[in-house]
């Protein structure tokens, strides 16, 4: 069964806000949905190997070509903050 | 010199360095991965990790990092495949970085060092492929700062990270690792090694244990070493707290700490930031490699000859003292330059000496940029070479001589034609100036006949003087004694 | 002028019967009266859609159209990027968010001369069933306004379905478009994984997503499809082979083809209505000369739990780059950026979202990484293995696409109840294999029922020729919804 200290370390590393209600909600829906991916442990996989590609491609590459970049602006526009031509965010370091 | 000597505690310390390689474009996109522009000029929609973009993986980049691997010796992996690693940073846009984890290129390989005037293998563990991240600027410092500012025209460059086995025994051994790693790598043209604008960075793991003891100890991680300087210092600084705390019977605390230079000592980074689940799983967007025995024998043959084999072959090869061999093969372009040289001027010592003397006292010798583009080509220092060979000048002349070619970028003969610094080796005029040089002065002629030998010299040194240098020693040394033994 | 097919369209277009401008404002205005009750699209792109139709109207004029899609007027679900139009995934967290770029599929339909008539509605990042989960407005089934059309591409469905657009692009994950065709009874095909290039699709799990078609027929969907498939140098998973000329391969009938029927796809608990018509699809096919066997999928029960792993661990990871930096929504007023990103998550992000990240991020956590993504990795080849078995004694693959038809707003309240609707859609995602859904009957309610046709990788033209033999034996698309 997942835990309440569970979900507050995964929300944590999800960067997830929850409130209390949505901890305890979160936690319960989950927990129903895991014990339904249970079954998978029912499934002797020993040998089998890991599929982590549904079409069995290899060695797709692209040659070093210098493409023209993006216009700065452009690349911009949908900052939601910014000073000039960078990028701003909220102080780093936690409080 | 060590800061463990005395000591009953060994050091173990592993680096893990990261190179930027010399492609044209980013690791996954299009954009030129040059340093320098005007921030955000240099990104895209891959590159800033925009909603619906896919990398692509560039070749060039995995066939460098292969170079890179053969040279250290390392074990090319088959299958290799790109993993995605998860954390939380703003300098990197989708806050997961494309990187390698469980099938990295290649593992196993060893690099040479010399450590207090011995060779020593260090081993390397892995050596892998991914993404760089974008810069930050603070506003103030990280830990004052009210709002931090990201460029991300880094972001996406290709990174090589090498990591090395637990093999060092001293910060001066860790200093010299990652110099022989810079000059492999810029040997082999993958890295510019810049050190100072971030193409090459270094991390450390650093730990103590008692000596003779099998296990290690609690390991620390040191960031931010930006050169050699800051990795000895820095590596210094945390062996000595370390060997403090354990002496004072101390637990070190397995961390991440900083070092800073300013203040010349590693601090504690805030643990809660730096404690990751990296959550690695294979990148979906990019298929798996596998690296075709051909083409790993192919970059293999294309190779260059590495510092440490060549030093080698300078002192077999062209019977050079060892000492002028390291000195040569200090970078690529100073060695190939030394051989360019002795190929015009087939006597390797005395273009040794030049080079060395001469050449290193104006260029730095791992600028391979300006040794590159030296005002004095090799071949026009085999053509200053020939001329004090065959006479035309002399020894002392051809120094100034290579001065003027190095301000003018003329070539020597030029020079002495229009300067009039041909060597007079007319005997008959010689003979002229030697007798009105010996009627000037008896007094030498008594002395030397009393059996000061050095009187001959002062005799020698007149001569010269009247010819403005350039009368030919040897014809002068031997009128001088023909004629005083005449007296 | 709406509710032509493709073909006829382009048939028309070219005796002169009417033009893309009359054709595209008839849309245009039909969307303007009937989609407030329907909530199909996000955006409407009116002018846009009038200047390209007027170019299409000079293409034709000089009898030099590009092609089938000149002049057509199609719809795109709101997750395909879109030049210079906001592209919001159906999220509050991309609400205002215009890329700088199109998507390779989108660039295709305009280098095709398709007439681009706006964005689509769909479940918030293509999580959900129903699109009750998208941020903006839940979308209506054009056949019963009180059922949902089915989703996460419920937008594009419902457009094609309630005559808003000519045909539709939408995404499939594990269903997203068969299931939605099927509940708003048009043809939904997912393309084999890496027919179609992903660039420009917003990823929600890498591994599966396609871009397919929606369409009025089958013609259609393989008019559409063949528009935009084929290699793409910007997707290193797009596959670099010849395709086909769908169209041209529709003709030829079932005779002598091998059909599968799985067993595992006729379950308890499904809607028996369902289950009739399929078994009567499965009998016009061997009238129509197929040879009919019994196989089976025994993995198949285990493919929802597999994806629901997979799937929300790729999201996960896909998802984490919203933390209100770069591009979209920014909370205001945090101490710091990691409250800042947070807050920016939890307040952008829906229940169904948040759920599936927190989902994938404890799939992958360690400790638990070998339990849940590890062995759902290893099950996921074990599903492959029971299609490839499958595969060597059939031709094609034919069952229901969905266990129910469409359900009421807000009826499946429970997010396991509405993940086991993909029962039978999510194993061909996760094996990449291409798969259409037709329409093959009504519910005594008088809702479509889908058919579902899975064919072996790169091999669309069979299952469409398979579809087109049957809905040409049927008479199942006479009957339209009526909006008006
Ligand atoms: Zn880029």
């Amino acid at each position: 069964m997942i835990s309440r200290d569970d979900v507050v370390q995964v929300a944590r590393l999800a960067r997830l806000e929850l409130s209390e209600a949505e901890l305890e909600r979160m936690r319960r829906q989950l927990d129903g949905i895991l014990a339904y991916i249970d079954q998978l442990k029912a499934l002797d996989v020993a040998g089998v190997e890991p599929t982590s590609h549904a079409v069995p491609l290899t060695n797709v590459m692209r040659e070093d070509e210098a493409a023209p970049c993006w216009p700065q602006e452009e690349m911009l526009a949908n900052a939601p903050d910014r000073a000039g031509e960078l990028f701003r965010v909220p102080r780093i370091i936690e409080d | 010199m060590s800061a463990t000597v005395g000591t009953g505690w060994e050091v173990v310390i592993g680096l893990e360095v990261h190179a930027q390689l010399l492609t044209r474009s980013k690791m996954f996109c299009g954009c030129p991965a040059a340093f320098g522009a005007a921030p955000n000029s240099r990104t895209c929609p891959v590159c800033q990790g925009m909603p619906g973009v896919l990398p692509v993986v560039n070749r060039r980049a995995i066939e460098l990092a292969i170079r890179t691997a053969l040279a250290f010796d390392c074990r090319v992996n088959e299958a290799c495949r790109f993993a995605r690693k998860h954390y939380y940073y703003p300098d990197m846009p989708k806050n997961f970085q494309i990187s390698q984890y469980e099938e990295p290129l290649a593992e196993e390989g060893v690099l040479e060092i010399d450590a207090e005037g011995a060779s020593r293998p260090i081993g390397i563990q892995r050596l892998h492929l991914e993404e760089d991240v974008g810069k930050l600027v603070h506003e103030g410092t990280l830990e004052t700062a009210r709002a931090s500012l990201v460029d991300y025209n880094r972001s996406g460059v290709p990174l090589m990270e090498t990591v090395s086995k637990p093999d060092l025994r001293s910060p001066e051994e860790a200093a010299a690792y990652l110099k022989s790693f810079r000059a492999v790598l810029v040997y082999l043209g993958v890295c510019d090694g810049n050190m100072e604008e971030g193409s090459l960075r270094c991390d450390a793991n650093v730990s103590l244990r008692p000596r003779g003891a099998t296990e290690l100890g609690t390991k620390v991680e040191i960031k931010n070493l930006n050169s050699f300087r800051n990795v000895q210092h820095a590596l210094e600084f945390e062996v000595t707290r370390q060997r403090r705390a354990l002496e004072a019977g101390e637990r070190v605390a397995q961390e991440t700490r900083l070092w800073d230079a300013d203040r010349a000592l590693t601090r504690s980074m805030r643990s809660k930031e730096f404690a990751h689940d990296y959550r690695y799983f294979p990148e979906p967007d990019l298929v798996p490699l596998t690296i075709a025995r051909a083409w790993v024998e192919e970059i293999r043959a294309g190779l260059p000859e590495l510092p440490r084999r060549r030093r080698q072959r300078f002192v077999a090869q062209h019977g050079l003292p060892p000492y002028d061999a390291e000195v040569l093969t200090q970078s690529r372009a100073l060695a190939d330059y030394f051989e360019a040289a002795v190929r015009e001027f087939p006597q390797p010592k005395t273009v040794s000496n030049w080079v060395m003397s001469e050449l290193l006292r104006v260029l730095p010798a791992d600028d391979e940029r300006a040794i590159q583009g030296a005002p004095i080509t090799p071949a026009r220092l085999g053509g200053l070479l020939a001329l004090i060979e065959d006479g035309t000048i002399s020894g002392k002349i051809a120094k100034d001589v290579f001065e003027k070619m190095f301000r003018t970028g003329d070539d020597a003969r030029a020079i002495v034609a229009r300067e009039g610094l041909t060597q007079v080796a007319d005997e008959g005029a010689l003979a002229a100036i030697v007798d009105q040089v010996m009627a000037r002065n008896p007094k030498a002629i008594e002395d030397y006949k009393k059996g000061k030998t050095a009187a001959a010299k002062a005799l020698v040194g007149q001569v010269m003087k009247a010819t403005g240098g350039k009368a030919n020693p040897g014809i002068v040394n031997r009128l001088l004694e023909e004629k005083l033994s005449k007296t | 002028m709406t509710g032509l097919t493709i073909h006829e369209l382009g048939a028309a277009y070219r005796r002169g019967e009417t033009t893309p401008t009359q054709v595209v404002a008839a849309y245009l205005a039909r969307i303007e009266r009937l989609d407030a009750r329907v909530g199909a699209y996000l955006t409407v792109t009116r002018e846009a859609a009038l200047r390209a139709a007027a170019a299409a109207d000079a293409r034709h004029r000089a009898g030099t159209p590009l092609g089938p899609l000149d002049g057509v007027p199609l719809a795109v679900k709101d997750v395909l990027c879109t030049r210079g139009v906001r592209t919001t995934c159906g999220s509050k967290i991309l609400e205002r968010f215009v890329p700088p770029y199109d998507a390779t599929a989108v660039e295709r339909l305009a280098a095709a001369g398709a007439v681009l008539l706006g964005k689509t509605n769909m479940d918030e990042f293509a999580m959900g069933s129903s699109t009750e989960h998208s941020a903006f407005r839940p979308t209506k089934n054009p056949w019963d306004l009180a059922r949902v059309p089915g989703g996460s591409s419920g937008g594009s469905a419902a457009a094609v379905a309630g005559d808003l657009a000519a045909g539709a692009f939408g995404t499939d994950t594990g269903g997203s478009v068969r299931q939605p065709a099927a509940f708003c009874g048009v043809v939904g095909l997912k393309p084999t994984y890496g027919r179609v290039s992903r660039y420009g699709l917003v990823a929600f799990a890498s591994s599966l997503d396609q871009i397919g078609p929606l369409g009025q027929d089958v013609r259609d969907a393989a008019l559409l499809l063949g528009a935009v498939a084929g290699h793409d140098p910007r997707d290193a998973t797009s596959v670099d082979a010849p395709v086909p000329d769908y169209a041209a391969a529709l003709d030829g009938g079932v005779r002598g083809l091998r059909v599968g029927v799985p067993r595992e796809y006729f379950i308890e608990g499904m809607d028996p209505e369902v289950g009739r018509a399929v078994r009567e699809a499965v009998e016009t096919l061997r009238g129509l000369g197929a040879t009919v066997e019994d196989v089976s999928l025994p993995t198949t029960d285990y493919g929802i739990a597999v994806y629901y792993v997979i799937a929300p661990a790729e999201a996960s990871s896909n998802l984490a780059r919203y933390d209100g930096v770069k591009y979209g929504l920014r909370v205001g007023g945090a101490k710091d950026l990691i409250e800042m990103s947070s807050r920016t998550r939890a307040a952008g992000f829906g229940a169904e979202v948040k759920r599936r990240i927190m989902l994938g991020t404890y799939a992958l956590s360690a400790g638990y990484h070998d339990a849940y993504y590890g062995r759902a990795q290893k099950v996921r080849t074990l599903v492959r293995r029971d299609f490839a078995r499958a595969f060597e004694r059939v031709d094609l693959l034919v069952g229901p696409t969905t266990p129910n038809v469409a359900f009421r707003l807000g009826e499946k309240e429970d997010p396991l109840a509405m993940y086991l609707n993909d029962v039978f859609t999510v194993p061909t995602s996760l094996a990449g294999l291409p798969a259409v859904s037709v329409r093959c009957g009504f519910s005594a309610a008088g809702l479509p029922i889908g058919l579902q046709l899975i064919g072996r990788a790169f091999d669309e033209p069979t299952i469409l020729r398979a579809a087109h033999a049957y809905e040409r034996a049927t008479s199942w698309l006479a009957r339209r919804p009526s909006l008006a």
